[in-house]
């Protein structure tokens, strides 16, 4: 059994930046590295991919990610296990087979599958949100499981240098090597919940290190512009030592590390994955040395006894225009801008918001009353059933260049095809998750 | 007049529809004010026209830090939602203008 591992995060979410992951890699001396590129409605998206074209539904910037970070894993000897398989982890895998044959590399890669367990539902399984059947939110699309480290572990058992995902919980992707390389057991629950709450704190991979913490004002970072990602020693024992690769920017602080921690955590008590029920209420930070983060503590309870599965539904297209006013009277024109755009469009689109960009569309208008911005930005946003209503009205804010208020400018419009997210569960044993290998 | 910015920091999660709100002072010395005097009334009250559900507090002392989960909160969630900030990310700073 090894003494450690060291395990970093190159990517948080499916839109973030590609050379952190390089250099993670390059110069972290890592054993695993995990890219995390996976949202809640993303899946959804990229089922909608792989209904028009079968070959496609994993992540969209697979190729861009993977292309030069290819060659330095195999170089450092480092294992990827990363969750752009998305809505087709098989055709994520033979794409990475293509990229690895183009530059002559020689490697293996693992597909997981089984979180895709759409033909298991009726339809009359009932959401976790509203309790309703989610067949009455709409039209569905997709439904994902999400799969655990059982899910993972017999791929990391194989000799696979990469293992590619669909829907897994995030911090799954952290907690499986540690399993397979100290040999923990899966109702070794204390460890369990000291190793997610390890993986819990690098998932979002920037947001250790400073990203989404900086406030120049009373909690500053240095060089954003570099951000370094983090990695983690662990040790048999489920203790974790985060650092980053010297030079990098940003920081790595005991601050950081406890909003990150409680990020998106209903009750820190009661953390559920598929792996565990964890306690994060015991979790301690020290500051050991220079960019250097000990994290001790954390523990776990029981297995959950379902499945929590994300089922996508097309809910509508909505339409968003805006345009601006500067000035004198700003606040004035930009509200009877708005009162235009009521009258008008009011009984067409029911579900109608109206934000003045400046002053309230962030956060509730109570607080900005006493705020008299120099500018302010109407925005117009509506739900709508189908495309050509929701186009109505971006053309109905452009149209107030020539027939509203004075100075109007800078319109834009804008029509998205919108899929819902709800959540149900599932028995486990209707979920079969397994492995391909693909190799070149 | 201060406001918790002064003495706090936050960051925002989501949930689906629900929106969660960390509150960790600078210094450790304010925590026990803060778990005294910013009940889950007191945010609920703060966002009246933010969170429309229950306001649930979970204090760690370990961490020193409050944890606010808070119900119905996001406009229906950020797949659906009209709003600008479908996240609500910017909502730890609309906790941070409370008046203390």
């Amino acid at each position: 059994m090894k003494e450690k591992i060291r395990i970093g995060c190159g990517a948080g979410f499916s839109g973030d930046r590609i050379e952190p992951a390089l250099i993670l890699t390059e110069k972290g001396n890592l054993d695993y590295l995990v890219l995390e590129c996976l949202a809640e409605r993303t899946i959804a998206l990229a089922q909608k991919r792989k209904l028009q074209n079968p070959e496609l539904g994993y992540d969209v910037l697979l190729e861009k990610r993977l292309k030069d970070l290819l060659p330095l894993l195999l170089r450092h000897n480092t294992r990827l296990i990363t969750n752009m398989g998305a809505a087709n982890p098989i055709s994520g895998a033979k794409k990475i087979i293509e990229l690895a044959k183009a530059q002559t590399l020689s490697l293996k890669v693992a597909a997981v599958i089984g979180d895709d367990v759409f033909e298991f539902l009726s339809g009359e399984e009932h959401s976790l949100e509203n309790k309703q059947p989610i067949r009455s939110q709409g039209k569905l699309v997709s439904a994902n499981a999400y799969l655990g480290v059982e899910a993972i572990l017999p791929a990391l058992a194989s000799d696979a240098d990469i293992i590619i995902t669909g829907r897994v919980a995030d911090p799954s992707l952290f907690l499986a090597p540690m399993i397979h390389e100290f040999g923990w057991k899966l109702d070794q629950f204390d460890l369990l919940g000291k190793g997610t709450v390890l993986g819990h704190l690098l998932e979002c991979a920037g947001q250790l290190t400073g990203g989404y913490f900086a406030d120049p004002i009373s909690k500053p970072v240095p060089d954003l512009d570099q951000l370094g990602y983090p990695f983690v020693d662990v040790f048999p024992d489920g203790r974790g030592i985060i650092s980053k690769v010297k030079g990098t920017g940003g920081m790595i602080s005991e601050r950081i590390a406890k909003e990150q921690l409680l990020y998106e955590v209903l009750d820190p008590y009661h953390y559920f994955t598929p792996d565990v029920v964890a306690d994060f209420s015991t979790v301690q930070f020290e500051e050991i040395a220079f960019d250097q983060l000990q994290v001790t503590g954390g523990s776990g309870i029981e297995k959950p006894e379902k499945y929590k599965v994300s089922v996508g539904y097309e809910a509508g297209f909505k339409g968003e225009g805006e345009i601006s006013y500067a000035g004198a009277h700003a606040i004035e024109r930009v509200r009877l801008a708005g009162e235009i755009i009521e009258k008008r469009i009011k009984r067409l689109v029911a579900n109608l918001r109206i934000d003045f960009i400046g002053l309230n569309s962030l956060h509730p208008a109570e607080l900005s009353k006493n705020s008299n911005p120099y500018e302010v930005r109407l925005r117009v946003v509506g739900m709508c059933e189908n495309m050509e209503q929701a186009q109505l009205i971006g053309e109905e804010v452009e149209a107030l260049y020539t027939n509203g208020p004075a100075g109007g400018g800078g319109a834009r419009k804008m029509v998205t095809q919108v899929v819902g997210v709800v959540s149900t569960l599932l028995d486990r044993n209707q979920v079969k998750p397994s492995f391909h290998l693909f190799s070149v | 007049m201060k406001k918790l910015a002064d003495i706090a920091h936050s960051r925002a999660g989501d949930k689906g529809n629900i929106l969660v709100l960390s509150l960790i002072p600078f210094d450790v010395k304010d925590f026990d004010w803060l778990v005294q005097n910013i009940t889950a009334e007191r945010v609920k009250s703060h966002l009246q026209n933010q969170v429309n559900g229950n306001v649930t507090r979970y204090v760690l002392p370990s961490i020193h830090a409050l944890q606010f989960t808070c119900e119905d909160a996001l406009a229906g969630g950020v797949t659906t939602s009209l709003a600008l900030d479908a996240h609500g990310k910017s909502l730890s700073y609309a906790l941070l203008e409370m008046q203390i």
